[in-house]
Order: structure tokens, then sequence, then C-alpha cells
């Protein structure tokens, strides 16, 4: 199967690989608009970005495989992220992840059965002020309480 | 004088704004540096106020400039560090959605005094929305001809592009960095040859964190003598010390260079809450080997740290409090530093890994008399052995755990 991402995504990456010195070091950037609009890289815009880029593929997987934002997976709609370093571990993080994985029925790094979100434990998220913490869709939420998750997975689903 | 315009992180409403920067004052100083100071006499006069890497390593900043060769043909770069990934740190963000304009400010100044014109801002990819403030911006200042080309219409050019991270704490060291803007996996690089001389495309670089670069308008603008006056005779300004862990009031505090680490806890923090009484305090990051609460009268700048046999780093203060198992905090510990070793070393690769199982095991009943040795032994393996800083900064925070809290670790141990 063949990639090719929208003409909108392709306006953005070529925005985004001028500035670059070498055309090669957009990397990162471009994959993430990959993975915005595909919610992974998956084999196919591997070999797509390496030919844009003038890179081997390998090198896409080098990176891929190396950075944890990116998934070569799909994952779910929603993507909770949940910090466990040693502030929100002192603030009870251990607890609020429990909490989580019993109402969404998964383990960490696991998807919901309906594929609307997945459940992520991260290292510190610079939020250390607000322990404990977590970020639902690149947006930050503490200090959580299990009372103030419970409302945000409600309002999640009142989104639907 | 309002105390505003002086804040790396201001107060005043919307002081994220352009028109907020002006109204403190904002690119007065890039303005007197780009119209009427030779590019030297900028460096001379950062040397002067004695700025220390905000970073972590505290390594002077003029003095960094100056490695950076005069002149020449070619491309040199600046590269803004807002990887911010070391626990317990949480400042450059705030500047970055308070104060963006005095960083832009900052970067104009560092970029005319070593002849630079283009920058990179590398900022960590969980930051994704933050750097959209940031590009906001750049965009405002670029409009108003403080950044861009012919800035303040002068001659001089500067050209800013922000790069997202993607997850992976090692890109915060330099060399790692560079490699992550190049399009690479972030795995540091042997040096010498230091970044001043080969670093970004193989050109020379300054790398600066985003602190360090936020102090030098107020260098500029105030001059050095005035910088030092904030701070210490040699270490000069204020200082973000961020507080987390078990205090009443965690937070951002911004104090002079040199602050007691008791005062930042038990007054701007307001102390442990109610009913708890402090086990152990962090104060610089999870790098900087942890203190007892009997080493808290010392004042918060990198040489008195040093001498504590601690590190001032990131600033980033973690209390712990007394109903935390110490067990609980090497556990943390272990498994980011085995998590985040890029593995090119195998001190680094294999001792953190090797720590955390025996954590682990220890934490599930399973530990045998001679695990904290082997532990130390360990870590000692990796110490000025590996080709990163991050070889150190994984030992020595588990050997100061495991010598300073040996007895509640031992009946740990023994369960
Ligand atoms: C493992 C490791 C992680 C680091 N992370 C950061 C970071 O997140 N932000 C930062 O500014 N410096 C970090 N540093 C320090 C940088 O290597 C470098 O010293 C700093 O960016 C220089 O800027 P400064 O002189 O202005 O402090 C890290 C160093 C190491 C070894
Ligand atoms: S010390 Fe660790 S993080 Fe640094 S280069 Fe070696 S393996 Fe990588
Ligand atoms: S430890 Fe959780 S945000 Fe820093």
């Amino acid at each position: 199967m063949s990639y090719a991402p929208s003409a909108a995504a392709v306006k953005k990456i070529d925005g985004i690989i001028a500035p670059y010195p070498e055309k090669s070091a957009a990397l990162l950037p471009v994959l993430r608009v990959v993975q915005d609009e595909l919610g992974c890289v998956p084999p196919e815009a591997e070999t797509w970005v390496a030919a844009k880029l003038g890179i081997q593929p390998i090198r896409i997987r080098e990176v891929l495989s190396f950075y944890t934002m990116f998934r070569r997976r799909p994952a779910g709609k929603t993507i909770i992220q949940v910090c466990r370093n040693l502030s929100c571990t002192l603030a009870g993080a251990e607890d609020i992840i429990g909490f989580l994985k019993e109402r969404l029925h998964v383990g960490p790094d696991g998807t919901t059965p309906d594929g609307r979100i997945t459940l992520v434990t991260v290292e510190c998220l610079g939020h250390c002020d607000h322990s404990p913490c977590l970020q639902i869709d690149g947006i930050d939420h503490g200090p959580v309480t299990r009372d103030g998750v419970a409302a945000l997975l409600e309002e999640l689903r009142a989104h639907e | 004088m309002s105390e505003d315009a002086v804040r790396l992180i201001p107060a005043d409403e919307g002081s994220w704004r352009l028109e907020a920067y002006l109204r403190r004052g904002g690119y007065e100083a890039a303005r007197k540096a780009v119209m009427s100071m030779a590019p030297a006499d900028v460096i001379t006069e950062v040397r002067k106020a004695g700025l220390r890497g905000r970073g972590g390593a505290g390594f002077p900043a003029g003095l960094k400039w100056s490695f950076v060769p005069q002149g020449g043909a070619g491309p040199k770069y600046l590269c803004v560090n807002a990887d911010e990934g070391e626990p317990g740190t949480f400042k450059d963000r705030a500047i970055l959605v308070r104060n963006p304009h005095q960083l832009i400010e900052g970067m104009t100044i560092a970029a005319f005094g070593v002849g630079i014109r283009k920058a990179f801002i590398y900022v960590r990819g969980e930051y994704g929305r933050i750097a959209g403030r940031l590009r906001e911006a750049i965009a405002e200042a670029e409009d108003e001809g403080f950044l861009g080309g012919g800035i303040f219409g002068s001659g001089f050019d500067l050209e800013v592009i922000v790069h997202l991270g993607a997850g992976a704490y090692i890109c915060g060291e330099e060399t790692a960095l560079l490699e992550s803007i190049e399009g690479r996996r972030g795995q540091p690089r042997l040096k010498p040859p230091f970044p001043a001389v080969v670093g970004l495309f193989r050109a020379p670089t300054a790398i600066n964190n985003v602190e360090t670069l936020a102090n030098v308008p107020l260098i500029i603008g105030r001059g050095a003598d005035w910088f030092l006056g904030r701070g210490l005779p040699k270490d000069g300004g204020t200082r973000l010390f961020g507080v987390s862990g078990a205090v009443r009031r965690p937070g951002l505090y911004e104090l002079p260079m040199g602050t007691q680490l008791r005062t930042i806890i038990e007054i701007h923090a307001g102390g442990p809450p109610e009913g708890v009484a402090i086990k152990a305090v962090i104060p610089g990051g999870l790098s900087a080997p942890a203190l007892r609460p009997d080493e808290l009268d010392v004042t918060m700048d990198f040489d008195a740290l040093a001498r504590a046999g601690s590190m001032l780093g990131s600033a980033g203060i973690i209390v712990i409090g007394d109903k935390i198992p110490i067990l609980d905090v090497l556990k943390v510990m272990a498994r980011f530093y085995a998590h985040e070793s890029c593995g090119q070393c195998t001190p680094c690769r294999i001792g953190t890994s090797w720590i955390h199982k025996t954590v682990m095991r220890i934490g599930e009943g399973q530990g045998r008399a001679s695990d904290l040795d082997h532990i130390l032994r360990l870590a000692d393996g990796m110490k000025g052995r590996t080709l990163c800083p991050m070889g150190d900064a994984a030992a020595l925070p588990v050997q100061a755990l495991v010598t300073k809290f040996r007895d509640e670790l031992e009946k740990a141990v023994a369960r």
C-alpha cells in the first residue's frame, strides 16, 4: 500500500523543511505532521518521508524507535499521558494510574477495546508544581484527584 | 522601576504579549546592543556579570560564547535548550508561557555578540502547545522588526526556528540535542571537539538554556554590576527555584542566587504540610544527590552545593516527606535512568538497567544481603566512564540515597 499525505499536510511539510540548512534535519517535525494525520507512522509513510527528505528508509525507523512520542501502530483517538516521576509519585501518581486502569479496563500503554482512549505512563511532564498531573491530547491537567480524573473522563465521553 | 520589568516571570496581565513586554521596557537592551555596542563588548559585559548556565552545569555563558571563533564566512548557529526534561524542573516552561519575548530578546543579543544569523529553539515534544505561543511571539517580534532581516533597521539579521523534540530525556544533553535537530536519534557525541567549534551541521554553535538567555537583556540593559548585585559576587542574578513534593505551596520562586535552601522550603514554599516531616531534599533536579534534613542550611548556588556534595543543577527542589519509603524514591530514580539511557556506552546501558532490576527485586521482597553494595559498585563503575555526563547523573543520586539512607534500605532488603 502506498501512502501520500493530504495536500494540506504536504504544504505544511514543505513549509517546515524550507528553513533547515539540510532537508533531512526536518525529520522529527515532518514525522509529527504525518502522525497527527494518521494517528501513527506506518511503514508506507516511512517510505514516503524517506523519499521526501532524500534519506534511507532505515533512518526513519531508527528515529521512530528512539523517541517515545512516535508510534508505529495506531493508538486511541485520545491519548492520556500520566506522569509517574518523583514529584508526581510523592503526590499519589500510582493511585491515579491504578484508578485510570480500572476505569478504562486497560493496562499502561493499553487502548480501550472501543479504540477511543490510550493510556500511557510517562516521565516528568515539567508540571511538577501541579502534581500529580497528566496530559490529555496535549493539554495539561493537575493536580488531579480520583474525582477530578473521573470528571475528565466524563467530559471526554460527552465530547464524543 | 516596576519590579515586573526585572523579573523573569512577570505578574502583569497578558505578560507574554509584545505590547506588555514593551511596557516593561522590552527590546531596549537589544536595541542598545545592536545599534551602539561592538559585538565583543556584549560578550565582555556578560562575562563581567558572572552569568552561569542555568541548564545544569553552570558554565559561564560569556566564556562559552568567547570560544566560538570570531568572524569567518561560514554559518554559525545558536541553539536554545528548551528540552526541560530533568525531573522536578518546570522553570523554562514558565518563561516560555509568561515571558517568551525576553528569551527572544536574549537570543538576539547573544546572536549579535557571537555573530550568528540563524537560531534553533529545541522545545521538548510534550510542550507542543507552549511551542505554539512561542511561535506567535516570534511572529510578533518579526512584524515589529525586532527579529528577521535588518533588525532595528541595522544590517543585522536573525532567523529563529522552533524545533520540537519527540520524547527523550537525553536530548537535553547538548550534543544529543544537536543530533536531534539534525534529524537523528539523540545520541551524544564524543567531545572534543566542543560544539563551540564543531556543532550543528558541523558549524560553530553556541548552546544555552532558556533561563540563561532570558537573563541576558537584564545584563545588557542594566549593566553587569547591577546584575551581580542581584546575586553573588561571582554568580550573578536571580534563580528560578521550583519547589515540588511535600510542601504547602509548591511553585516557582524567583530569588537571589545564593538564597538559603531552608528558607526557600520553609518560608517561601510554606514548609511541609501538617503532620509531615522532611526526610530528604533533592536540590537541583532528580540528578542532584539528595540532602538529609540536617544538611539544608546551604546556600543555593553552584559552588556551595558542589561543596555540599550535590549540585544546583536545574534548581528544581523536590521535598520528600517522612511518609514515603526511600525505596519508592529509589525505584523511580532507577527506572528513569534505565529508561532514558541512550545505550551507546556499556557502563551506562548495563549499569542503569542492572541497578533498576536490583531495586525492583528488593521492592518485591526478594532482596539479598549483598544488594546495596552491589548497587553502589555498579554506580561506581559508571562514574567517569561514559561518553556523556548522564553516566554520572545516574550514578551519583543513587549512591547518595543508598549511602545516606542505608539503615532504612537495609530493612527493606531484609523484609
Ligand atoms: C542527561 C542530560 C540532560 C540534560 N538536560 C538538559 C535540559 O533539559 N535542559 C537544559 O537546558 N540543559 C540540559 N542539560 C545540560 C546541557 O547539556 C547543557 O549543559 C546546557 O544546555 C548548556 O546551557 P547553559 O550553559 O545555558 O546551562 C542536560 C545535560 C545532560 C547530561
Ligand atoms: S552515558 Fe548513557 S546516555 Fe550518555 S552517551 Fe553513554 S549510554 Fe548514552
Ligand atoms: S514529576 Fe510529574 S510532572 Fe514532574
